[in-house]
């Protein structure tokens, strides 16, 4: 990985206005939910960042907004990887989808929406997939009990 | 007892298609549950005859809330349940997990340690690629091949058990070092291993290889292109069976890889006769790397000395008190890691194995997330089904290798 390659991304995406700064080897960019969808389409298209690795959410009980939405890209020429935070609230956590732009989206967006109830606007498929339907809340939420159970199928008595 | 009618069960799936009536497609359920999926998964196909016109790949029949977990426990004990994601090579992900802890304690591992992890992570990719190549096998009636195979794998199972004490699930990393040293002969058991692993791969290669049956089955059969397996995520053998040579080994050189001298076998053209001989390149690479670690492993400890992380040494924990406190805080409280986030990527026999840790500061993670390779790969699996046999897929999802712990966590 080279570190030349991260402060030439980090300047550029200061000179767009975006906090960026380079940690334990990664990039991190924050980003307002609203311009993600704009943001992911130009890191494709000018950067290079041609693969979607990861979609996850981080729960910060007790903090407004409570829910940082973590996006991690890749970039298969450059060998570098950037993180892309999007902080969202508890009442509203909507991110734009990027379905449209990486075909991995699509599952990486239903889990992240499992898990925390994060809506992606514009993934018209957010069913269950690690998780049954029927499955109430999101258990990656910290607020949710570690033991509480949701049985699809009634346990038998002995 | 007394259970339901089976009607008032509720489905956990809803598919993305329904029957069409009378003259239309056949809508099939395979699995979740069934002899030929390789896993734990469901595959709802939409038939035209015997081609498959769309699918609906369901995973999570094995979710048990691994992150959930993560976050009751300590840094420590959170690495026999890493183990349990892809088990068939389990220590890798001890070594993926362990060097994320690493980095953000800001520690930096011994040299033995460094190409002890090397060596291990080259070992587990051969039992890897060997289960999956003979698992794809014997899927396709090539029973004596699949016994060659997994021959030799139970020598390397009973081999690794000699070192970590365990044959699957090792528990084998330590954040700033590994369990134990090696014991006495391990590494002349290996080199035996080695050669009868050379032996009865050449075996196999003359098995298969050149058989019209198996050619039949596997040539452009579950095509995927560079750019589709690039859009949908793809890493590991499987972007590499579509011609692109992109393995994270060489790319962003961890643990000793760039002291080390390999080739990338990419494929051709990305079917599953490709897939199959990539795994099978990949792993005379992976003896090719051991033989090299076994001459350049250096004398030394393997464990770093740091308070924050490290166990002292039990006598001292009996007869000194600083020691016992440390003992006593480590369990109790864990490893003080610094609060930060951190994303460490190895290239796991499936792919980008990615840890995402988030630490507040404490002894116990605030998210453990997983980028499983095979989950990403579930979310395309579909390009390569459809279009093709409905008995093509078995052959096609055979050699997209999905780990139900790794991929449903």
């Amino acid at each position: 990985m080279t570190q030349g390659t991260l402060d030439t991304l980090r300047e550029r995406f200061s000179a767009d206005g975006l906090p960026a700064e380079i940690a334990l080897g990664t990039l991190v960019v924050h980003v307002a939910a609203p311009a993600m969808h704009a943001f992911a389409a130009k890191l494709k298209s000018e950067s290079g960042f041609d693969m979607l690795l990861d979609v996850t959410a981080i729960d910060w009980p007790g903090r407004d907004p409570r829910f940082d939405v973590v996006w991690h890209f890749y970039s298969t020429h450059e060998h570098v990887r950037v993180r892309v935070k999007t902080a969202v609230t508890e009442g509203s956590p909507v991110v734009p989808s990027l379905t449209k732009l990486y075909g991995s989206a699509a599952f990486m967006e239903r889990e992240c929406h499992d898990m925390y109830g994060i809506a992606f606007d514009g993934n018209d498929d957010l069913r269950p997939i690690l998780l049954y339907e029927g499955f109430v809340g999101h258990p990656l939420r910290k607020d949710y009990p570690k033991d509480r159970e949701q049985p699809l199928v009634p346990y038998r008595t002995p | 007892m007394k259970l339901p009618p089976l009607t008032s069960l509720p489905n956990p799936v809803k598919s993305a298609f329904a029957p069409s009536g009378e003259g239309g497609p056949v809508i099939v359920n395979i699995g979740p549950s069934h002899p030929a999926t390789h896993g734990t998964v469901q595959i709802i196909a939409e038939l035209d005859g015997e081609r498959v016109l769309r699918t609906d790949v369901h995973c999570g029949y094995l979710h048990r809330g691994f992150e959930k977990e993560c976050e009751s426990h300590t840094w420590h004990t959170v690495i026999p349940y890493v183990d349990r994601l892809n088990y068939v090579s389990a220590l890798i992900n001890d070594f993926a997990y362990c060097e994320g802890v690493e980095r953000l304690l800001g520690i930096e591992i011994t040299p033995r340690c460094r190409y002890l992890r090397t060596l291990l992570s080259e070992y587990s990719r051969l039992v890897d690629h060997l289960t999956c190549v003979a698992a794809g096998l014997m899927e396709l009636g090539a029973m004596t091949a699949f016994l060659y195979l997994v021959m030799i794998r139970d020598y390397m199972y009973e081999h690794i058990a000699d070192l970590t004490g365990a044959r699957v699930t090792y528990s084998y990393g330590r954040i700033g070092g590994l369990a134990r040293d090696l014991p006495a002969g391990w590494l002349t058991r290996l080199a035996e291993i080695l050669d009868r692993y050379e032996v009865f791969i050449a075996r196999v290669h003359g098995l298969v290889d050149r058989n019209r049956i198996f050619i039949d089955r596997m040539r452009d059969v579950g095509v995927l292109t560079t750019a589709a397996a690039i859009d949908y995520g793809y890493t590991g053998p499987i972007l590499r069976s579509t011609g692109a040579p992109r393995d994270l080994r060489r790319d962003t050189p961890y643990l000793a890889y760039a002291e080390l001298d390999f080739d990338i076998p990419v494929g051709i053209k990305g079917d599953n006769y490709d897939r199959y001989f990539v795994r099978m390149r990949e792993m005379d690479e992976s003896v090719y790397m051991i033989r090299q670690l076994m001459e350049m492993l250096p004398e030394g400890p393997v464990d770093v000395v740091d308070h924050r992380c490290m166990f002292p040494d039990k006598a001292l924990v009996y007869t000194e008190i600083e020691s016992l406190i440390n003992h006593f805080k480590l369990v109790m409280d864990g490893p003080a890691v610094p609060a930060g986030e951190v994303y460490v990527a190895h290239e796991s026999p499936n792919g980008e194995l990615g840890f995402y840790l988030v630490s507040t500061g404490g002894g116990i993670p605030h998210k453990v997330h997983v980028r499983a390779p095979s989950f990403v790969h579930m979310g395309g699996v579909h390009t390569m089904l459809n279009g093709y046999q409905l008995a093509d897929i078995v052959p096609t999802f055979g050699s997209v290798n999905m780990i139900g712990g790794e991929c449903d966590r």
